[in-house]
Formats: structure tokens, sequence, C-alpha cells
């Protein structure tokens, strides 16, 4: 079961701030907050990237299987889709499979720079789930696509996360409709060095809308 | 692949060089002399090597020293230079070696060799490997300073292993710096383990070369050059342009999608 806890006070850096929470098994949270500032960072903190922040910060996450999915793709360029998935263990027909969960049939013996935009960042997609994740961290998964491919993507990540109900995620995004469509938690980065200002659960539509409202209208006041 | 662009159309080399073999030809009969022989001299001198079996075992000889040293020199140069592109400690030790190593003169690694370790085969490959390395090294540390750190990022992300990190992610973005010190490497052994064989061994091209020499035998140091150059080319297209061809078959043209 998924624990994870965030102790802001040893991010000890310009960027990130103080930064406490914690993530149980079955989060959806949505990361806001002004471009550039920080929110990837968080993400690199939480999946043990950041090498200037200590292990010590992320209390839980050494029994974690983590799926990122980076801005990029990042699959390896110089393999198919299949040899990509091989490199985190899975293969054969387990490797069709989770191509064809992801719209992907058919194409397990493509270059990953023959696909398009859209089609990379899902089969990135498979390969986050294939080390079957416990949190899935997911860094402005709907960037660049259009509408059509944007929806669909939203969608699937719905369809992955009710079938995995003890799957947590958190997902940069820009647009404060994707809280509705996907997050039941809103998370709100702001400030220099970077604080998580809004730490909330949402329920219903429109409530991420009326909590950045809120939390403007704080700003503003300051 | 992008580097074809410099390579001038193939039809060209049908004209410059029967060209330069007529010109060749004609100032050979005009001057009469054995010491420029005429390019059938040349043929015919290959062709007898060839037949007393004597030009198959000089160049056997001379591609075995060629191969130890080529394999022997990437091996390390390569671990050295991926070591010093990753590791600022290990560039600064190693750095003043390689520039030390690098204007060191082929010559005088060869000479050393031999007064230190006798006229020995291990002498030999030696003294090519020492001359080869800071090469391999210094091309290496240039493609190991450019990895991509955002699939670094990835391979901790997935727990890659210390082997998959090396094959799958590091080796593909090397590929094209190897390939560079491949060619290169090739180049200057072969000229290296000439000089090597000249100086102190008693078979190899260099070797034959040296016994023409003494009797200015033109005619067969041409012949020895000619079978040189054919290997040279048999190995660019045999071996390394084919490995170019398969290594890169990922590479999309831009805007061609599924």
């Amino acid at each position: 079961m998924l624990e994870l806890d965030i102790r802001g006070r040893d991010f000890n850096r310009p960027v990130l701030g103080e930064v406490r929470a914690s993530i149980s098994a079955g989060d959806r949270i949505c990361l806001l907050g002004p471009s550039g500032i920080g929110k990837t960072t968080l993400l690199n903190a939480i999946a043990g990237l950041d090498k200037s922040i200590p292990a010590s910060a992320v209390v839980g996450r050494d029994a974690l299987n983590v799926g990122y999915l980076f801005q990029e793709h990042r699959l390896l360029p110089w393999r198919t889709l299949k040899a990509n998935l091989k490199l985190v263990g899975v293969s054969g027909a387990a490797a069709e499979d989770l191509l064809a969960q992801v719209g992907l049939d058919g194409y397990s013996d493509y270059f990953p720079d023959q696909l398009s935009l859209g089609m990379a960042r899902r089969a990135a997609l498979a390969r986050c789930l294939a080390v079957k994740p416990d949190l899935l961290l997911l860094d402005e998964p709907f960037a660049s696509l259009d509408p059509v491919m944007a929806n669909e993507l939203k969608r699937l990540i719905n369809r992955i996360l009710d079938d995995h109900p003890d799957m947590a995620m958190i997902c940069v995004t820009h647009d404060e409709a994707d809280v509705d469509i996907l997050a039941n938690r809103l998370w709100y980065l702001d400030g220099k060095p970077a604080r998580l200002m809004w730490n909330d659960a949402v329920r219903g539509v429109g409530r991420a809308r009326q909590l950045l409202g809120q939390m403007r209208e704080l700003h503003s006041a300051d | 692949m992008k580097q074809e662009t410099g390579r001038p159309p193939a039809w060209c080399y049908w004209v410059v060089l029967p060209l330069l073999v007529a010109v060749w030809a004609g100032v050979a009969s005009t001057l009469n002399t054995p010491l420029l022989p005429m390019p059938s001299d040349v043929l015919n001198a290959l062709l007898q090597e060839s037949q007393s079996g004597a030009l198959w075992h000089h160049l056997g000889a001379t591609l075995a020293r060629v191969g130890v040293a080529f394999v022997l020199a990437m091996l390390m140069g390569t671990f050295i230079g991926i070591a010093m592109g990753r590791s600022k400690t290990t560039n600064a030790l190693f750095d003043p070696l390689m520039v030390l190593l690098l204007n060191l003169p082929a010559l005088v690694t060869i000479i050393l060799m031999y007064v230190w370790f006798g006229l020995v085969e291990v002498a030999a490959v030696m003294a090519v490997v020492i001359n080869k390395v800071p090469n391999v090294a210094v091309t290496v540390r240039e493609g190991a300073r450019s990895l991509d750190s955002r699939l670094e990022d990835m391979a901790s992300v997935y727990g890659f292993s210390r082997w998959q990190r090396l094959n799958d992610v590091w080796l593909p973005q090397l590929f094209p710096y190897l390939m560079a010190a491949t060619r290169g490497g090739l180049a200057l052994i072969w000229k290296i383990v000439l000089v090597v064989e000249l100086l102190g061994r008693s078979n190899g091209v260099g070797f034959q070369l040296h016994m023409a020499f003494q009797v200015f035998d033109v005619a067969l140091i041409l012949a020895y050059s000619l079978a040189f150059i054919a290997v040279v080319q048999l190995i660019e297209l045999a071996i390394l342009q084919p490995l170019e061809r398969r290594a890169s078959r990922w590479r999309q043209p831009e805007g061609v999608y599924a």
C-alpha cells in the first residue's frame, strides 16, 4: 500500500521551499502553478532524480514502483517499442498487451521517432505501466496535443486509474479543467522559493476553479 | 547519413583513377627507368607475390597486428574516454597524460618499446596501442560529455542495470564517436604497424617494403601499397559501412510519421 511523505524542510534549494504533503493509494493529484515555479523539480524530487535533495526528504519512496511520464517521451530512440518495454522487464505477449492497452496495437516493431507525438507519449505511458507503478508521475501529459488526442489520453489515464484503484497519480497540468476530469486532489505550487500553497481534496465539477479563484484573491491581497 | 553529403558521385572514381594510371604509364614509358616501373610491371609483381604466397603471408601478419592493436586500443581508449568524460577527477588526472602522448612521435614510442622490451611481438603491438589510445580516449571523451542527461534520469527511474545503461543508453549515443575513432584509428594503426615492422619484425608488409627498399624494387613497393589500399577499402565497404547502416536504421527523415 502506497504511503509517501514529503518533508519540505529538507528541500534546501532556491527553487523549492516548504513542501509538506503525503500521498496515499488512490490519490489522483493535479499539480498546478505558474510556469517555471518548480513543478517538474518537485516531480523529480519525488522520483529521486534530484541529487541535491536528500533521500530522507521523501519517506517511503524506496518501497514504491514509480512510473514517470516525462515531458518528452524519453524512449530510447534506437530501440523499437518492443525493445524499450523489454528493458523494463516486459516482453512477448505481455508487451503486445500493454501496447494494445494504450491503443498502439501492432506498433511493437516501430522506432519511437516513427510515431507521432501523441503515439510516442502513449508508448511512454505503456512503459510507465510496465513497471506496475504504485505512483504515476505525469509531467504535462497533454502539452502540444490537439484537443481530440488530449481528450483521448485523459480518458485513457482515467481508465487506467479506475482499473488500478491502489495506484496514485500526480499530474502536472496548466489547465484547470483537467482537475475536474482527472483529480480528486489539487496541489498548488507558488512563491519564491515555491511552497505548496494548496493541498485540498476536490469533489464536484468547478470546485478546482473556485479554489484557484480564492487562491488568486488571497495572493493579490498580499 | 549526413556525412555522405561531402562525397562526390561514384563515376568520378572511374574517371580520375584510370586517368592517373594513363598519366603514370605515359611518364613511365617516356622516362624508361627501373625507378618508375610501368603499371603492368606492378601488376605482374603483385601476381607473382600472390602466387608465391608471400603476399598473403605478409599481409596476414600485418593484418593480425593491426587487428590485435586495434581491439586493444579501442577497448582501453573507450574505457578511459568514458571515465574522463564522466568524472572531473579522472579527466584532471588523465588529460595531461593524453596531451603528452598525443604529441609524442610514434617513432619514439616504437624505438623505446624495442629498446626496453626487445624486438618482440608484444613490444611491437604495445607501441601501436600506446600511440592510438589517446586518440580514441579524446574522441570518446567528447561523446561521453554529450550523453543525454534526460535519458540518464529515465534510466534511473526505471532502474536500468549497469549493463543496460552501457549497452542500451550509452553505446548508441557514443556510436558516431566510436565510428570516428575507428576510421581515424585504422588509418593511423596501419601506418604505425608498417613502421613497427620495418624497424624490428621479420614479416609483414612493412618488412617487405624494407626489403624492397634495400634493392630499390619500386614495382614491389607499389604492388604492396596497392594490396594494402585494397584491404583498407575492403574493410570500409564490407565492415564499417554496413555496420553504420545497421546502427542508424532508427533514424527517420524529419516529418515522416507512421
